[in-house]
């Protein structure tokens, strides 16, 4: 067998993102300075987010393992994008907590870099590759405070459960190419429907819903976000979205070809318990990560809406969603950031207590993500809901729709609550700002972002919706 | 038309929060000043479109459209008619006297109250002159979150519970509605070619009966719990009474308005077999509203719980005029809606005056105020009779024309209805009595300040508004009269509508 020639040009991003990690990681390691590591790694990310829109929708390569598409482009530059601001949350954090930057930085570029496979992939061993290339840093990164015992435990935890779902997705692919002979989406959407394609569709599902923490394969999600250093927490939140809903975006349009009857309800299904367990259980909580981290499995169950839906128009709407969750969820943790409780992470709901008598722009910023995490407009989680629930009622999901809105209302409660709590009561004492420009920056540029994807929605609406020229 | 006036009025009071953000907070008089001027300004936007709209035809005007989100049918468009015309006006005007109140009251934080009632004022004025059901969603719901605050941070003791239930309480209704939006749009594109978002094609739309029946329901839902409707109406004492004095005002005064503008400019024009079909129910709801309303008030001893329960009694009527689908009923609905807004903005700035003196709002503490505030007990009871709906005074209008058109519907509505009229003049003039008359009450200070100045400033163009429209309300109806008769005969296209009496 030869392999098919590689017409690297396709592969320019990629190729940026992997030899820069691989730089950043030998100049930390040499001693490069905590700050131009950092510099560095922003100006690779965003060169690679340059070369991703200047090359578009470009065609495919490696014998059409991989395509550069609409939806290629969408979905990397919101991880770049992802990748981006969370180098700029990190960094102080980083040389705060002495922790190694070239190897942050490097770790961050290479899950970055496993995002964007998978939203290129068309075959399930490029995906696959995709998958690990993601998973195996945030396992690191998630045990990254080498001190720091909660840490250990959130790495191995993620590493366990993350190792399992890993071997479910690599069976799933097994069954599948026994059943259709082929490991191409293409082939596989064109194969009869069988026992033992069943049974290998819904192993990569579960294999999926681990990564993007659907109910029930989410138990992991709280623990280990709890227990990651912060800066890696808002990352991950992100990132291992992006990745498992590139390929859920990939693969289900495939899978459903067939017996695309069969794989809806259940999908639907999913959606439905990931909504009422993620904003029910985030009620009950006052660790911030944790909150957050339900809130994550919340947006994940209302991101499936749209992946239910079965529709280019649905795919468009998580493409949307994805950008809006990505600005939201790292604001949020990039307020968290900002703050520190007697020199440790500021993690309790109420350590926010009062901080808007202290900073008022802090605390505005922190209430436009979390009235945009509740859906509510003028931000960009009210777009995209609203999206995802057009999506779902045009394609006769109502039940769906209705309980999404439904939780939403839900969220509003404990999403508020957070906002009121900055701007009520007095200020711990033992909570000081320990932000700086970079978070500042990340902040700004998050902030504007949710609201003018709330006011100004239609430059990414269009954006978005290339992704239906790829999916019918 | 050069200057487009409807986004002028829209977002002045936006760009006023923005100077006032960019302002020291501690220039506390410097931020007053330019949020009044804001919201002046504003005023004048509005009086100038209310002067410049033509009479006589229920069309849009001052029209603006323009895509917004093209790629999913959502467009910026704006119109005012009779039907939102008044209610603009009636905004533009609380918002300065709202601002006014909370000099004497508002002393923390006052770059933050500031900013927020702008931006609720922007908020709210595009929900009346939104015609995209999207833009309109959009601003609905903003005006939940300057709210929230409004009463969450500036309120009394529980505060923090009555912000969440206000806000729990009307997204509730409103998710619900977001799914009924969309459901019409996806609807749209197999009937008129072309899926929209825009309120004046929608109206065109023939629904098939059990699909507008549902319709009909989210969005009633939605409007109903703003209004309230009895029986969702348990939100509204706990948020009037832990919000702030300017925090009631507009919410007794403009945001309750938002539901029942809801039922003229939504339920009736884009469900009107639904319409037709629950009609029955929803004025019965209103006739208990009533009744149930004014009853409760009567049995309150807290002045502003009186006041708030007195608004589920009046917006009762407000209602009942709507559901009666009579030109009568629905002109004295719209009207009501701005005299609710005058007199019960007016009482609880009154109750507010008082409660600024002696930090009581308990019917008990108080008696023989009359006796140390002689200019003030004048203003009451004007804004009182106006309450009442005694002749002559703006209340009177409204409620006649809501049961003349109730009677022509069904006679037993405005026979219980008129048992509400007899209970408001039970309940306010028993408040009345106990804190004007009587023996000086034990929270009440020797030396009570009497009114003047700034506070004068703030019922002067109140009592001027009850004395105008009482006498005079054709400047409201003739401007209305046309809207209102294009909504009664999209819901009736049999029944003529038969000449309207003016008292």
């Amino acid at each position: 067998m030869t392999l098919p020639p590689l017409d690297l040009r396709l592969l320019r991003p990629e190729l940026i993102v992997a030899v820069g990690a691989m730089a950043l990681m030998l100049w930390g390691a040499r001693g490069g300075q905590d700050g131009a590591v950092r510099w560095a790694a922003l100006v690779v990310l965003a060169a690679a987010l340059w070369e991703v829109l200047a090359l578009g929708a470009a065609g495919e390569g490696a014998g059409a393992m991989y395509v550069r598409d609409g939806l290629t482009v969408v979905l990397q530059s919101t991880a770049l994008l992802a990748a981006l601001v969370a180098s700029a949350l990190g960094g102080r954090y980083v040389e705060r907590a002495a922790l190694e930057a070239g190897e942050f930085h490097a770790l961050v570029l290479v899950a970055a870099l496993g995002a964007m496979v998978m939203a290129a992939s068309r075959d399930l061993i490029m995906l696959f590759l995709g998958l690990e290339t993601l998973s195996i840093p945030l396992y690191v990164l998630a045990a990254f405070a080498r001190a720091d015992l909660r840490s250990q435990e959130a790495g191995m935890k993620y590493f366990l459960l993350g190792a399992f779902s890993t071997a479910f997705f690599l069976y799933g692919i097994a069954l599948v190419f026994g059943s259709s002979g082929s490991t191409a989406l293409g082939a596989v959407a064109a194969a009869p429907p069988s026992l033992l394609l069943r049974v290998g569709t819904g192993l990569l599902l579960v294999g999926l819903a681990f990564k993007a923490a659907i109910v029930p394969f989410h138990a992991w999600a709280p623990d280990v976000y709890e227990g990651a250093p912060l800066p890696v927490t808002a990352y991950m939140a992100v990132i291992a979205k992006v990745g498992a809903f590139a390929a859920l975006l990939r693969v289900v349009p495939a899978v459903l070809g067939a017996s695309r009857n069969e794989w809806i309800p259940v999908l639907g299904a999913l959606s439905v318990i990931t909504m009422v367990v993620g904003n029910f259980a985030a009620l009950l909580q006052t660790g911030i990560k944790r909150l957050l981290a339900y809130s994550g499995i919340a947006h994940a169950g209302f991101m499936l809406i749209g992946i239910s839906a079965g529709t280019a128009e649905g795919a468009g709407a998580v493409a949307f969603y994805l950008v809006a969750y990505a600005l939201m969820t790292l604001g949020a943790f990039g307020v968290i950031l900002m703050v520190e409780r007697g020199g440790e992470e500021a993690d309790q709901v109420a350590d926010l207590t009062g901080l808007a008598w202290r900073s008022p722009p802090l605390a505005a910023a922190m209430a436009v993500f979390m009235v945009s995490l509740a859906g509510l407009p003028p931000t960009a989680g009210f777009m995209a809901k609203f999206y995802v629930f057009t999506a779902a009622l045009d394609a006769g999901q109502t039940a769906l729709a209705i309980t999404g809105v439904l939780t939403s209302v839900v969220s509003a409660y404990f999403y508020l609550r957070v906002a009121y709590t900055m701007f009520t009561g007095e200020p711990r004492p033992a909570v000081v700002f320990v932000g700086g420009r970079w978070v500042t920056a990340a902040l700004i540029f998050s902030t504007a972002g949710v609201l003018a994807l709330g006011v100004f929605p239609a430059p990414l609406t269009a954006f978005v919706r290339q992704v239906a020229q790829v999916l019918r | 038309m050069s200057l487009p006036l409807l986004s002028t009025l829209i977002f002045l009071p936006l760009a006023g929060a923005a100077v006032v953000a960019a302002l020291d907070r501690r220039r506390e008089g410097t931020i007053r000043w330019t949020a009044l001027c804001a919201a002046l300004l504003a005023l004048a936007v509005a009086v100038l479109i209310a002067v410049r709209f033509a009479a006589g035809t229920a069309a849009m005007q001052f029209e603006e459209r323009r895509a917004w989100v093209a790629a999913a049918g959502i467009a910026y468009h704006l119109g005012v008619d009779g039907v939102s015309l008044p209610l603009v006006l009636l905004t533009a005007l609380m918002l300065p006297l709202g601002l006014l109140s909370s000099w004497g009251s508002v002393t923390e934080r006052v770059k933050e109250f500031t900013i927020s009632m702008l931006v609720l004022e922007t908020a709210l004025l595009g929900t009346f002159l939104s015609l995209d059901l999207v833009l309109f969603y959009v601003f609905w719901d903003a005006v939940l979150i300057p709210m929230y605050f409004i009463i969450g941070l500036w309120g009394g003791p529980r505060r923090a519970y009555a912000a969440l239930k206000f806000i729990l309480y009307t997204a509730t209704g409103s998710a619900l509605m977001l799914i009924a939006v969309i459901a019409l749009y996806v609807h749209s594109g197999t009937v008129l070619g072309a899926r929209t978002f825009d309120l004046i094609a929608l109206r065109a739309l023939d629904l098939p009966m059990p699909l507008q029946a549902w319709l009909f329901g989210a969005f009633a839902l939605a409007f109903a719990i703003k209004v309230p409707v009895w029986p969702l109406h348990t939100w509204l004492p706990d948020a009037h009474v832990e919000a702030p004095t300017a925090g009631s005002v507009l919410l007794a005064a403009v945001l309750l308005k938002m539901g029942t503008y809801g039922f003229l400019r939504f339920l009736l024009p884009l469900f009107p077999e639904a319409a037709r079909l629950f009609a029955p129910l929803m004025a019965t709801l209103g006739v208990i509203g009533i009744l149930y309303g004014g009853i409760v008030s009567w049995a309150q001893r807290d002045m502003k719980r009186l006041v708030a329960m007195s608004s589920v009694s009046h917006l009762g009527f407000v209602t009942l005029g709507a559901f009666t689908l009579t030109v009568e009923g629905l002109q004295g609905s719209l009207l009501q809606m701005v005299n609710h807004g005058i007199s019960t903005g007016g009482l609880f700035l009154l109750v507010g005056v008082l409660y600024d003196r002696t930090h009581s709002r308990r019917l008990d503490d108080y008696g023989g105020v009359a006796t140390l505030m002689p200019r003030f007990a004048v203003v009451a009871t004007i804004v009182m009779l106006s309450s009442m709906g005694l002749p002559g005074t703006n209340g009177f209008v409204g409620e006649f024309l809501i049961l003349l058109g109730a009677f022509r519907a069904n006679p037993a509505y405005a026979a219980w209805a008129a048992g509400g009229v007899v209970l408001s003049a039970v309940y306010l003039l028993w408040m009345y009595q106990r804190v004007m008359h009587g023996p000086v009450g034990s929270a009440v200070p020797a030396r009570l300040p009497e009114i003047g100045g700034r506070e004068l400033v703030l019922f002067l163009p109140l009592l001027a508004l009850i004395f105008w429209i009482g006498l005079y309300p054709n400047a409201l109806l003739r401007r209305s009269e046309a809207s209102i008769l294009a909504i009664v005969e999209r819901v009736q296209p049999a029944a003529r509508p038969v000449a309207r009496e003016r008292p």
